[in-house]
């Protein structure tokens, strides 16, 4: 788990952190002794702003990981109250319980009407353990589905906010049908009409992401990672060591620029340098944008053929030999 | 174009059960007479323990003598991650595809079922624990969108411990909304699908188009659910419950309609089918 005591816990963040540290001492001591010293500060600043660059230009997919965790990385809640006005959650899975690990409710996004899903993670602690840290038992994805199906009878457009480590792995989960569940909003997802746009904005922890994740556009942040296995779990099948994480991110292929090479991702929203947790409003600001421009490019579009190429969509993923170009038809 | 037609010329595939005329059950331990399991169609005269078969093996048994051509045979692995761990994935794939004789987790084809024409799938655990890449994925997906179009019903016999293949990275995740959004699409059309879950059949098999079927059944014992037992053991740090997580635990959590002996499976399916697609 993350070390969360110190404000950005990352090793390979530590000289950015440590001239940032100083940067604002020395602005401090400026301030109060009315010394001035803006030639010195602009000067680290300088410095700060080209070791940002030199670190964040080279990242490796762990490193990715690592960020797409970051404590301080803005949450579903963060773009909720970025730009979405008229938020009104809406709780509940008309079934078993309400489930703080994904929220779910009405609102506008510059005036325009859509329908929010997204893993909810929680800030402090207690948020954190209420929100089980992120990972949905299965009334959470049937609340999910619940609230897209009632954007469906209004022909409300759906945006959903992926940020998940995975669907809950525990014995109540079970009991309650996580896999069943999951499989049912995949199969619901296919069926709706209205438009519906997917962003995975820190971790695509596998089912538990893809369970809300069926769109007609998916995009990711630039440090978000969507992932089968996550790379602890993948290291523990393979070296049977969870420490060799590092060496897993990198096999999986799972960062945002694999998957939008890959063609599985549709847009990569670029962070500012540093990442999102160094400058969440202007994260929030690209996401809205990207978010708006994609809703205007699949709006227009008729419910029916939009539906088609969503499914069309997801039957041309997959990569595989077939050397005789079979069809069935061949067959006869 | 299909090897399928002289499939039951090729030598037998019975490597789960170990030479002799004596076999230790895993269901309870016992020594048991080898040809009394044969005789129930691998089950144990015991314990009812259902040992694994071969996807030629559960075609015989649920399949009109010789009526299954298979289709898509030729779809075979590539490996877009490049994948290498202890070992390449290009390399498993290679053995496995020679200890097998399998080209892939699963194989697919017409069949019929008490003289009605279906499409079938049989995932095959002996490779790559039945796990579900692109190839899988797209014969799933394919077949589903076979049936919808001549109106046959659909049936798919599920078995992996492997749920989505790893090796294959987000592409297997993908096979999870491909082959559900081609379910719904029968479902649209109003055609049938069977599932048929064996052990094991977790993750993201379970997660999609297992978990699908208008009707769904389960052999007796099998393990079913999303996250493994050791990732649910580790993760709430507290031994699990006797039976979790077994046929019988989801037919008592109302998950799925029956779990029907080995035996049984082909009459229970011939009587769906009659039930389903037939007038009177």
């Amino acid at each position: 788990m993350e070390n969360e005591s110190s404000a950005h816990g990352l090793d390979f963040e530590a000289p950015i952190v440590e001239l940032e540290n100083r940067i604002a001492e020395l602005r401090s001591f400026s301030e109060s002794s009315e010394i001035d010293l803006s030639g010195q500060l602009e000067e680290l600043e300088k410095k700060c702003e080209e070791k940002k660059k030199a670190i964040y230009s080279h990242l490796n997919p762990w490193q990715r990981v690592q960020i797409a965790r970051h404590p301080q990385r803005p949450l579903t809640s963060d773009y909720l109250k970025g730009f979405v006005t008229d938020f009104m959650e809406l709780h509940g899975d008309g079934a078993y319980r309400d489930d703080p690990a994904i929220v779910t409710g009405l609102g506008r996004i510059r005036g325009r009407k859509v329908m929010v899903v997204g893993h909810r993670k929680g800030k402090t602690n207690p948020e954190k353990v209420a929100c089980n840290f992120g990972m949905p038992h299965p009334e959470g994805y049937r609340k999910a589905i619940k609230k897209m199906r009632l954007a469906e009878k209004f022909g409300i457009p759906i945006i959903t906010f992926i940020n998940t480590a995975g669907a809950f792995p525990g014995i109540q989960a079970e009991e309650r049908g996580q896999a069943f569940v999951i499989a049912k909003n995949l199969q619901d997802m296919a069926s709706l009409r209205v438009p519906v746009i997917s962003i995975v904005i820190g971790e695509g922890g596998s089912g538990g992401a893809i369970g809300i994740g069926v769109a007609d556009r998916i995009l990711m942040m630039e440090n978000s990672y969507y992932s089968v296995i996550s790379p602890e779990g993948c290291a523990a099948i393979l070296w049977k060591d969870a420490s060799h994480a590092p060496r897993a991110a990198e096999i999986l292929k799972l960062t945002s620029s694999d998957l939008s090479a890959f063609g599985i991702v549709d847009e990569v929203v670029e962070e500012p340098t540093g990442g999102a947790h160094r400058e969440p409003m202007e994260t929030i600001r690209r996401v809205e944008e990207t978010i708006l421009r994609h809703l205007d490019e699949i709006s227009d579009i008729d419910p029916d053929i939009r539906k088609q190429q969503r499914f069309e969509k997801y039957m041309a993923i997959g990569r595989y030999a077939d050397e005789q170009q079979q069809t069935i038809g061949d067959q006869g | 174009m299909s090897e399928s037609t002289n499939r039951d010329q090729r030598p037998s595939r019975r490597r789960d059960m170990p030479s002799g005329l004596w076999t230790r059950c895993p269901g309870c331990t016992k020594m048991i007479y080898k040809s009394l399991v044969v005789e129930r169609g691998n089950v144990c005269p015991e314990c009812d323990f259902h040992f694994p078969i071969s996807s030629d093996e559960r075609i015989r048994t649920l399949c009109d003598p010789d009526s299954f051509v298979e289709f898509l045979g030729d779809l075979s692995p590539a490996d877009p991650l490049d994948f290498v761990a202890r070992r390449s994935y290009e390399e498993r794939v290679r053995e496995t595809r020679e200890k097998t004789g399998l080209t892939e987790a699963c194989i697919v084809g017409r069949a019929t079922i008490g003289e009605l024409p279906v499409v079938i799938g049989v995932s095959d655990s002996r490779f790559l624990m039945g796990s579900m890449g692109s190839v899988v994925g797209e014969k799933i997906a394919r077949s589903i969108e076979l049936a919808r179009e001549e109106g046959s019903p659909f049936i798919f016999v599920s078995g992996s411990g492997g749920g989505a293949r790893m090796d294959e990275g987000m592409f297997s995740l993908m096979q999870m909304a491909k082959t559900s959004a081609a379910i719904q699409r029968l479902h649209e059309a109003g055609g049938l699908f069977v599932s048929i879950l064996t052990n094991p059949t977790m993750g993201g098999a379970m997660a999609s188009f297992a978990a699908l079927g208008d009707v769904i059944l389960a052999e007796p014992k099998a393990l079913i659910g999303f996250a493994g037992p050791t990732v649910i053991k580790q993760t709430i740090n507290a031994d699990l419950p006797e039976g979790f997580q077994s046929s019988e635990f989801n037919l008592e959590h109302g998950f799925i309609d029956r779990v029907v002996d080995r035996q049984e499976m082909r009459g229970t399916l011939i009587r769906l089918l009659a039930y389903f697609c037939q007038e009177a």
